[in-house]
């Protein structure tokens, strides 16, 4: 059973950059179109209904959250995933709340961003290093008991400890092993990170994003 | 373009007006013909002698004009520099005769001896105006067209436009002719006062006189000189731009051309670039020194980085100050990542993850290279238990060492500040 490779879009506003991811998704995707505006992607996105949308975070004409917001009009279940040199935390929660089901970096390998594909299309969150660490910091702050909602304002145990071996450089697998629980169970708390990274009101985080320079 | 629906707004139409539009702006808005309102003004000038001249004034000042213009009495020069200058000029000088008349009419009383100088030097002036705006543009288009008449005198080939460009010329010297006799009509006329009132008066008027034959051009100086300013500074931050980018950027495009053959070291050249440029894009560059963990942490991998050509992903949540736990940990994390930087420098970025608190420290060096044995001899042992191991136990902390031949290697430290306020295991 040989199943069928994710069609995808590439989004970025370098064309030297999309050239090369495309070559490095050779036989690994299905690149469906390119596009380097904010209308060219959105236009691409609803011809193409690709699986995954790859997506650059800074783009001229709004960026990344620009396309998703475009897109999820008329496409509410289109899955982004944000694939971005800057790794400055406020942009990488601002694609997050916008939508996008996962953050990794653009030095990512080959195979790694393949499978990072293939668990967006499944509808998983992805999350780099970077991005757990920042989710870590997001939801570390306290903050007054009588705001806490206590489903989307706090991680529970587990999820915090899921997320802090990504951080250390774990494999899902690898975090499965260790924490002696499926794989399936490690990305339902990836999912719920996500979730709560989206929908959490807690003034930390948006607050955190635009006082966080966290750039390296 | 004129042909928009519904009822247009209230502009002036200096293009088909006499004077300054006014009136053909209103036939256009009402729908009356130009020449029918143009007769109907004269009619109510003369009857409120000169009051609707007055109105006409400040109509015409209120007034954008219609083809996309903006301000009223700062377009006067812009107006003065159509064809019809001299018609502008002109028309200036009979509103100033009306609102002046309008004046005495009101009871305000205007010698004949006043009346007749302002009305010759407000003619002048506007001369002078519609002049030294259009000589801005004459120059540029100088400038921008080799080969025209300014810089090369010879007859232009188009008659029309020659015969403009001469009453264009005098009228510059008409304007500054009329403007000094003005002034002199003011003097000869008021003549009979006679005495030291006489001098003093005369002094004034010479000063209005040159200060209204100079006030465009020292008008346009001003202009220009701001104008030369900004574009100064905005030379000024290309040149630190380019300088910048000389010295980092294309220093180690160069570099890695040299280096072309090695892949580990065009890698290296790249990811520290990469790093300078991400420092001075976030704004000065400067980390604010070693006074935190956190960015002593980010100092000694990049240390590490240059020095042993090896690619460090580290990710750090909160913050701490450098007290004496934070020294350990650093010393240990720094021993921790050139461990990994001289045994697995091939295998992969060496991730570090560093979560700092006020409760206490933990942090992961964790590379994927062949690993090592912890119970076994290796050669760099003495290395670890000393400035690992030793260290942290020193400190009031522990370091935990886990390696595999499949998993590579993984250093955790841990310290707590406050004993016993956390569980600094896993």
């Amino acid at each position: 059973m040989t199943p069928r490779l994710p069609s995808v879009v590439i989004v970025d506003d370098h064309e030297l950059f999309r050239a090369g991811v495309r070559a490095e998704l050779e036989g690994l995707a299905d690149v469906r179109a390119e596009a380097g505006t904010v209308e060219e992607a959105a236009l691409a996105t609803m011809r193409e209904k690709p699986d995954v949308v790859l997506l650059d975070v800074h783009m001229p004409g709004g960026g990344g959250v620009e396309v998703i917001r475009q897109v999820a009009r008329e496409r509410p279940s289109q899955r982004f995933l944000a694939l971005s040199v800057s790794d400055a935390a406020e942009d990488v929660i601002a694609v997050i709340r916008a939508g996008a089901r996962g953050y990794v970096t653009k030095s990512i390998s080959p195979e790694e961003l393949a499978d990072a594909i293939r668990r967006v299309r499944e509808g998983d969150a992805v999350f780099s290093p970077r991005l757990a660490g920042f989710a870590l910091d997001a939801f570390q702050g306290e903050i007054p008991e009588a705001e806490i909602d206590p489903e989307l304002d706090r991680l529970t145990l587990r999820e915090r400890e899921v997320l802090r071996l990504i951080a250390r450089g774990y494999q899902y697998k690898e975090i499965a092993l260790r924490l002696s629980i499926s794989p399936k169970t490690v990305e339902a708390h990836v999912s719920a990170v996500l979730r709560k990274l989206q929908l959490s009101n807690r003034h930390e985080l948006g607050r955190w994003a635009v006082e966080r320079r966290l750039v390296d | 373009m004129s042909a928009t629906a519904g009822p247009t707004p209230l502009l002036r139409d200096p293009r088909r007006g006499l004077v300054a539009g006014v009136l053909a702006g209103l036939a256009r808005r009402t729908g009356i013909d130009a020449v029918l309102l143009r007769v109907a003004f004269v009619v109510v000038a003369v009857a409120t002698g000169g009051l609707a001249l007055l109105a006409y004034l400040i109509v015409w000042a209120a007034l954008p004009a219609a083809e996309g213009g903006s301000a009223p009495l700062t377009r006067f020069g812009r107006v003065a520099r159509s064809p019809g200058g001299w018609r502008v000029a002109i028309g200036a000088a009979l509103l100033t005769l009306s609102a002046l008349l309008a004046f005495r009419e009101l009871g305000i009383w205007w010698s004949d001896a006043l009346v007749w100088p302002v009305v010759l030097a407000a003619f002048g002036a506007a001369l002078l105006w519609g002049r030294w705006q259009r000589g801005g543009v004459g120059e540029a288009e100088a400038d921008a067209l080799p080969g025209s008449e300014a810089a090369h005198p010879r007859p232009s080939p188009d008659a029309g436009h020659a015969v403009s460009r001469v009453a264009e010329q005098y009228s510059g010297i008409f304007g500054v002719l009329l403007v000094i006799g003005a002034a002199l009509l003011f003097l000869s006329s008021n003549h009979i006062l006679g005495g030291l009132r006489d001098a003093a008066l005369t002094g004034v008027v010479v000063v209005v006189a040159v200060a209204l034959i100079l006030a465009p051009f020292l008008w346009r100086l001003g202009r220009n000189l701001a104008a030369e300013r900004a574009e100064r500074i905005r030379s000024q931050e290309r040149a630190q731009l380019a300088a910048h980018l000389h010295d980092s950027v294309l220093q180690t495009l160069t570099l890695m051309q040299k280096r072309a053959g090695d892949p580990r070291e065009v890698s290296a050249l790249a990811r520290r670039q990469e790093r300078e440029l991400r420092d001075w894009l976030a704004g000065g560059g400067d980390r604010e020194g070693a006074a935190s963990l956190a960015s002593a942490l980010r100092s000694a991998a990049d240390a590490i980085e240059d020095d042993h050509r090896v690619a460090i992903e580290l990710v750090i949540v909160g913050d701490s100050e450098l007290d004496a736990a934070a020294e350990a940990v650093l010393g240990a994390a720094r021993e921790a990542l050139l461990n990994a930087a001289k045994h697995a420098p091939d295998s992969g970025p060496i991730r570090a993850y560093a979560e700092l608190g006020p409760a206490g420290i933990e942090l992961f060096v964790r590379d994927r290279g062949s690993g090592f044995d912890p119970a076994g001899v290796a050669p760099d042992r003495r290395g670890v238990r000393e400035s690992i191991v030793g260290r942290m136990d020193r400190a009031g902390g522990r370091a935990e060492i886990r390696s595999g031949p499949d998993s590579g290697t993984e250093v955790g430290l841990f310290i707590e500040r406050d004993p016993g306020s956390r569980d600094g295991s896993e």
